[in-house]
């Protein structure tokens, strides 16, 4: 009986999260049109656009495996200021001569272990020395750049091994492999939330703290396992980024967390914790990128596009205060 | 002090100030206020007295522009009266004194008597002034030693209650409510309360005195209204020669009578939870308490009197200072122990404390249990809907929906969400703090008979209400609960709502009551 019960449960009304990703589907179409519209002779060439679609996935692809840490890290009622500093700790630590001459497996696994650590080292500062996560986090944006500089002694650290240089240019089925650990990740993340107890506790620590405790729920290790997720994701991506570049530097990265933030939030990821979800992540990613895309084929300077973003950033948070009903109430006025 | 208003007849000579007539104040669910009459005269202290919920909060926060009379006549000073906002109230000469006092720690003595009404020239504020004011007012109070510069976090509490007041006279005040200024305080702080009520009446100042101690209200008040239910069920009584009884029949009379499971007789068997000696510094000490599995024990005692943090430490939730939980014969440290050992907690605060609103109710009725439907770390939602419809069903939850979002229940459909997250995790004990606060009537006794269900099942429950009724109709067994402390234990079925209420409000603090 209640198996039958369970299906014969009556049609859900269309939830939050999809209404929003097709608005972002929306923008990301617009997007596309105002490009074909200000170049034309370059939308009519197949190649060019297909070569140009690919441009835009790769170029998300590092900021796309951040922005899923960053997304799990908001959901949990928490924020990672530090993801910049944690992917350029972890490139300049896995390019150094000593970890290169592990090869390839080396340091991809010093990066993986510097970002858990350093994740760690956050999620320790915040659920058990009780740091608001703003602070212990922008400390480590602070320190893990500075302890990247010292390591690097300032200097670009070129990296010797084929193997790792070879991934930014790997094509997998005609499609570059750096796209394909975005797939992965985003696809690991989505179960990850949705299909597992971890991604259950994220969400009921984010959304209420005190019920999920007094539910027998470890919030603190949960928070701390969270962070160490985010420095995962960070090493992940330090590797790519030092794929594509052949190279590590102290600067690298810089000002990810603002726009992985910023893709989370776009993608409906409440500030305040509880609510959230993958799909839309990667869609604020792909906006993102897209824009950038479209100022790059429109020569346009990148001054501009910053303030184009700020201005969409706004835009996107705005939306998420008034949030569908208020809005209508707003224009019946 | 021989006031006239111990006849029971209006002060001579004193005209009334303030005069409710009908008042009725509605939010959405709750008549909070259905019908208030009160007659406040000029330089008396006029007691207002109820239990809980009774809407004496209400109806202060109506008078300081708070909230709003929905219909009624508020008669101040002879004229029609209805304050806008806070400020409005206070301009009329209404200053209220809050429970929970409403002093910004990290402003001056001064700063907080003015706050909202600082003295400024050029958008300066004049502080030299405002201390000087602070000072006479200070002064006026009996307490010239508070410095007005003093920060008010390094005051004691009887000094933030100073200030409080302090601010009320800031404003030329004409009536002044207070609600429980006692609490906080100690014996001879409270002395020291009444002294200044009585300067401040004999100055013409009328006081609105709202209070759980009967003895206190012996001692200062004039004359006393009683609350229930949002309505006066009595007016005007002489506050020093009422009989107790007749007081606590008014505050208690009920209304509605709740309809309770019958009580089974049980086998005696050894006890699943034992308590020892737990204390919180400050909270409560020295509890000792056991539950046998298939009883139902309750808790009966006001607000503030220890309880919630009483089973909340039991729950592991806080740490006690000294003091043992032992369930199933082993310790219980912490939640994560509690929850192992089959306890289970509906606190008092549902939405704060136990529910992810936004959340379905599935995945709320699962959440102390999610892990236990889980396959190698995946999630099946799919058992978790067919458990949770299945207890749903047994709860009778309504609507029988379990993917709707918690937020869209009722309050009763949402307490037995939470009293189903315990029972698909096959529970023990289960320990309910105020199960029914915010539950409608018809959904009150059902949940009893699911409470009462589960006892026949096994389930030993540990209950916590400020409903006396609630106590004795459901409880096997009743521990009454005053100021921290276990003052007694008896059967449910030889005890009375007057004597337990005797002994939760009893004058703790200045004893030797007329009854």
């Amino acid at each position: 009986m209640t198996a039958e019960a369970v299906r014969a449960k009556k049609p859900r009304q269309i939830d939050d999260g999809v209404i929003r990703n097709l608005g972002l589907v929306g923008v990301l179409i617009i997007l596309v049109v105002i490009g074909i519209v200000t170049r034309p002779e370059l939308y009519s060439d197949p190649t060019w656009v297909r070569n140009n679609v690919l441009t835009i996935l790769q170029q998300a692809s590092a900021i796309g495996v951040v922005t899923v840490g960053m997304t799990f890290v908001i959901i949990g009622g928490g924020i990672d200021l530090s993801v910049g500093a944690i992917i350029a700790l972890s490139g300049v630590w896995a390019t150094t001569l000593a970890t290169q001459s592990y090869g390839a497996a080396g340091m991809i696994f010093t990066a993986l272990v510097v970002g858990v650590a350093v994740g760690v080292v956050n999620g320790v500062l915040i659920s058990y020395g009780r740091l608001v996560p703003f602070i212990a986090t922008l400390a480590m944006l602070v320190s893990a750049r500075g302890l990247a500089a010292q390591i690097s002694g300032k200097q670009t650290q070129v990296s010797a091994n084929d193997t790792i240089n070879n991934i930014a240019s790997t094509k997998l089925i005609g499609i570059p492999l750096l796209v394909w650990m975005l797939a992965a990740v985003v696809a690991a993340g989505w179960v990850l939330l949705n299909r597992t107890t971890f991604g259950r506790r994220t969400v009921a620590v984010g959304g209420n703290p005190e019920a999920a405790r007094l539910a027998g729920i470890n919030v603190k290790r949960h928070t701390l396992m969270l962070y160490a997720l985010s420095g995962l994701c960070c090493g992940i991506a330090a590797i790519m980024l030092t794929s594509q570049a052949t190279s590590a530097q102290a600067a690298m990265a810089n000002l990810y967390e603002l726009d992985a933030i910023a893709a989370a939030i776009i993608g409906g990821t409440l500030l305040s914790g509880g609510r959230g979800t993958i799909v839309g992540a990667l869609f604020g990613v792909l906006v993102f990128s897209t824009i950038t895309n479209l100022f790059a084929i429109n020569n346009l300077s990148t001054e501009v596009q910053n303030m184009v973003k700020g201005g969409i950033i706004v835009a996107a948070v705005l939306i998420q205060q008034f949030r569908y009903r208020s809005l209508t109430q707003l224009l019946k006025r | 002090m021989s006031a006239p208003g111990a006849t029971g007849a209006a002060v001579p000579g004193a005209a009334p100030v303030l005069r409710l007539t009908d008042v009725v104040k509605t939010f959405p669910g709750v008549r909070a206020l259905d019908g208030v009459q009160l007659e406040v005269n000029e330089g008396e202290v006029h007691c207002l007295l109820g239990q809980n919920g009774a809407g004496k909060s209400t109806l202060i926060k109506v008078l300081a522009g708070v909230h709003h009379a929905d219909s009624g006549e508020i008669s101040w000073l002879g004229e029609p009266f209805a304050p806008a906002t806070p400020q409005a109230a206070m301009r009329a000469g209404i200053a209220t004194i809050y429970q929970e006092l409403d002093l910004v720690d990290d402003l001056s003595v001064a700063e907080n008597a003015f706050l909202g009404h600082e003295e400024s020239r050029f958008g300066f504020t004049r502080r030299r002034s405002s201390a000087a004011k602070t000072r006479q007012i200070l002064a006026r109070l009996g307490h010239p030693e508070i410095p007005a510069r003093r920060l008010v976090k390094h005051l004691p509490a009887a000094g933030k209650q100073i200030v409080s007041m302090a601010r009320a006279l800031s404003h030329d005040a004409r009536l002044i409510v207070m609600d429980e200024p006692s609490a906080v305080l100690a014996h001879d702080e409270v002395a020291n309360l009444f002294r200044i009520i009585r300067e401040l009446t004999a100055q013409g100042i009328a006081v609105i005195y709202i209070s759980h101690r009967l003895a206190e209200i012996r001692e200062i008040g004039d004359r006393v209204t009683v609350l229930k239910d949002g309505r006066t069920t009595a007016a005007n009584l002489p506050a020093r020669t009422t009989p107790t009884r007749e007081l606590v029949g008014k505050m208690t009379g009920r209304s509605i009578e709740y309809v309770f499971p019958p009580r089974r007789p049980r086998d005696e068997t050894e006890p699943i939870l034992v308590v020892a000696g737990l204390t919180r510094h400050g909270e409560f000490a020295d509890a000792t308490l056991a539950v046998a599995p298939g009883e139902i024990v309750g808790i009966a005692g006001l607000v503030g009197s220890g309880r919630s943090e009483l089973l909340e430490t039991i729950f592991g939730a806080r740490r006690p200072d000294s003091g043992t939980v032992t369930m199933d014969g082993r310790r219980v440290t912490g939640v994560g122990g509690a929850v192992a050992r089959g306890i289970g907690m509906a606190p008092e605060e549902r939405k704060s404390q136990a529910l992810l609103l936004d959340e379905p109710v599935y995945k709320n009725m699962t959440l102390a249990s999610f892990s236990g439907f889980a396959h190698g770390g995946f999630t099946d939602t799919r058992d978790e809907r067919a458990a949770a419809l299945k207890t749903a069903d047994l709860l009778e939850l309504r609507p029988r929906d379990v993917d709707r979002p918690v937020r869209t229940l009722s309050g009763g459909n949402q307490q037995k969400v939470v009293v189903g997250r315990w029972l698909l995790g096959g529970t023990k004990l289960l320990l309910l703090d105020e199960p029914t606060r915010g539950v409608d009537v018809g959904a009150r006794a059902e949940l009893y008979q699911v409470i009462r269900g589960l006892a026949e099942d096994g389930v030993a429950v540990l209950l916590v209400s400020s409903e006396v009724p609630e106590v004795l109709g459901l409880a096997d067994r009743v521990l009454v609960m005053r100021e921290g402390r276990l003052i007694h234990e008896a059967p449910a079925d030889e005890l009375d709502e007057d004597t337990v209420l005797d002994l939760v409000m009893a004058g703790s603090l200045l004893e030797g009551e007329p009854a």
